[in-house]
């Protein structure tokens, strides 16, 4: 049970939704979007999270969307991660969207909730920073295209009232060759000890991680490392570990030294796989 | 805009194995209490609140979830069936001849989720059906049975699947 109570508004286009944040902010009051809403389930019941009013962004069209237009696939914040796995329009981001909870559950997250997560996790976004995909936001009467990379730093950077409405991806680079590997303690439903994708694209290796540390990334040294053919595989995946953006998580998924040694393996199957030998 | 929701309480309409029930409720409550304590639609059952155990199980718009991650104001005009709109499902009959039930507490879960497989993949490879069997828990472990009531349908052309579903709109 939510022990808190809380106004709910469902808006069926993007200025009702910016009228409804801006009647609940003026009246001094906390309004949180929402779209699978799952996880502000989870955390209103344990109280890990507190507002006065949630909008819930299912029944706005243009987060519904998943369409190619023109030459980009355009995917709303609201589509569900069973619905992108479904139409095969990406199948990168519909292989690692399935990797995420369980069936029952990917009808009902969506991928911009994914995104937005408070969790460490948010393994959506990893091919969506390998293909450098824009994402459309909202606030006030202004909208605005610009590239994910730019706006997600450890998480997703929006200011107070903005809106993730879609995400945009070029088609070019829809049809990549890809490899999503998801490792957990020991079940096939559950949160990563280590997750990774990779694209290759113009013969370069692209990667990012998830569950390695406290939030997810690319990076552009790490990059360079993997796609130095000089160096021996073994040494080149040596040199990752050295460069991680940020300490190893330690917890009960999994301690920092496991989940080091998975991630060399790991890393070592992407390589082999993506024939990124000497 | 749904304007009945500026409050923190709501009297809404939720369609429910072909029929309409009007219900009040508060916005913060979700649609597994509003079935169980609202509706005296006790077959989902209450058990980790969490998403993980399927126990909850309901069919939303024809698909599975877990009527304890949504709110009940979130499914208006939408149609809802639980394991009591599905009294003659040939899965429920199948997982009485399968003996796929030990203690019983998850299987309403897995009949709902088992009927939803079966009518949106009458062929279903085994990839798919592990998929969709890993939404479920049985703590007594009776995979092995509930797998073989799976078996035992695909394939069938067992059309009844279909017709005994009143709230099903694909």
């Amino acid at each position: 049970m939510i022990s808190f109570d809380f106004k709910y508004f469902k808006p069926s286009s993007v200025a009702e939704t910016i009228e409804a944040y801006n009647g609940v902010h003026e009246q001094g009051e906390k309004a949180l979007f929402i779209s699978g809403g799952t996880e502000f389930i989870t955390f209103a019941r344990t109280n890990k999270i507190y507002t006065d009013a949630i909008i819930d962004s299912k029944g706005i069209p243009e987060c519904n969307v998943l369409e190619m237009r023109d030459d980009n696939l355009v995917i709303g914040a609201a589509v569900s991660l069973n619905k992108i796995t479904n139409s095969n329009l990406f199948p990168f981001l519909g292989a690692t969207v399935k990797q995420i909870a369980d069936h029952t559950s990917r009808n009902k997250i969506t991928i911009g909730g994914n995104i937005n997560s408070e969790l460490i996790y948010k393994e959506s976004i990893l091919p969506l920073l390998l293909v450098d995909a824009k994402v459309k936001l909202a606030k006030g009467n202004d909208e605005r295209a610009v590239l994910l990379n730019s706006v997600f730093n450890r998480k997703l950077n929006l200011s107070s009232g903005e809106l993730l409405l879609q995400i945009i991806i070029d088609s070019s680079n829809i049809d990549l060759p890809y490899i999503s590997l998801k490792r957990t303690k020991f079940s096939k439903v559950g949160y990563p000890v280590v997750s990774v994708a990779a694209i290759l694209k113009d013969n370069r290796l692209r990667v990012a991680f998830s569950g390695v540390c406290g939030y997810p990334f690319r990076s552009d040294k790490i990059e360079n490392i993997v796609n130095d053919s000089t160096i021996p595989v073994v040494n080149r995946i040596d040199q990752v570990m050295d460069n991680l953006p940020s300490s190893i998580v330690d917890d009960l998924q999994g301690s920092r030294e496991y989940r080091a040694f998975v991630l060399k393996n790991v890393l070592l199957d992407v390589m082999e796989e993506m024939e990124m030998g000497e | 805009m749904n304007r009945h929701n500026g409050t923190s309480k709501a009297f809404i309409h939720l369609h429910v194995n072909g029929e309409t029930k009007e219900v009040g409720v508060r916005n913060a409550d979700t649609l597994l209490s509003t079935l169980r304590e609202k509706l005296g639609l006790t077959g989902a059952k209450r058990s980790c609140e969490n998403g993980d155990c399927g126990a909850c199980t309901v069919l939303v718009n024809g698909e599975p979830s877990h009527s304890c991650l949504s709110l009940a104001v979130e499914v208006v005009n939408l149609p809802i069936t639980t394991i009591e709109g599905l009294l003659d499902s040939p899965v429920r009959e199948a997982f009485v001849d399968k003996w796929a039930i030990q203690c019983g507490f998850c299987t309403p879960g897995f009949i709902v989720n088992c009927h939803a497989l079966l009518t949106n993949h009458p062929d279903a490879n085994e990839e798919i059906v592990e998929e969709w069997l890993q939404s479920n828990i049985c703590r007594c472990t009776g995979y092995q049975e509930i797998k073989e009531v799976i078996h035992s349908l695909l394939g069938s052309n067992n059309h009844s699947i279909k017709k005994t579903h009143p709230g099903l709109s694909k």
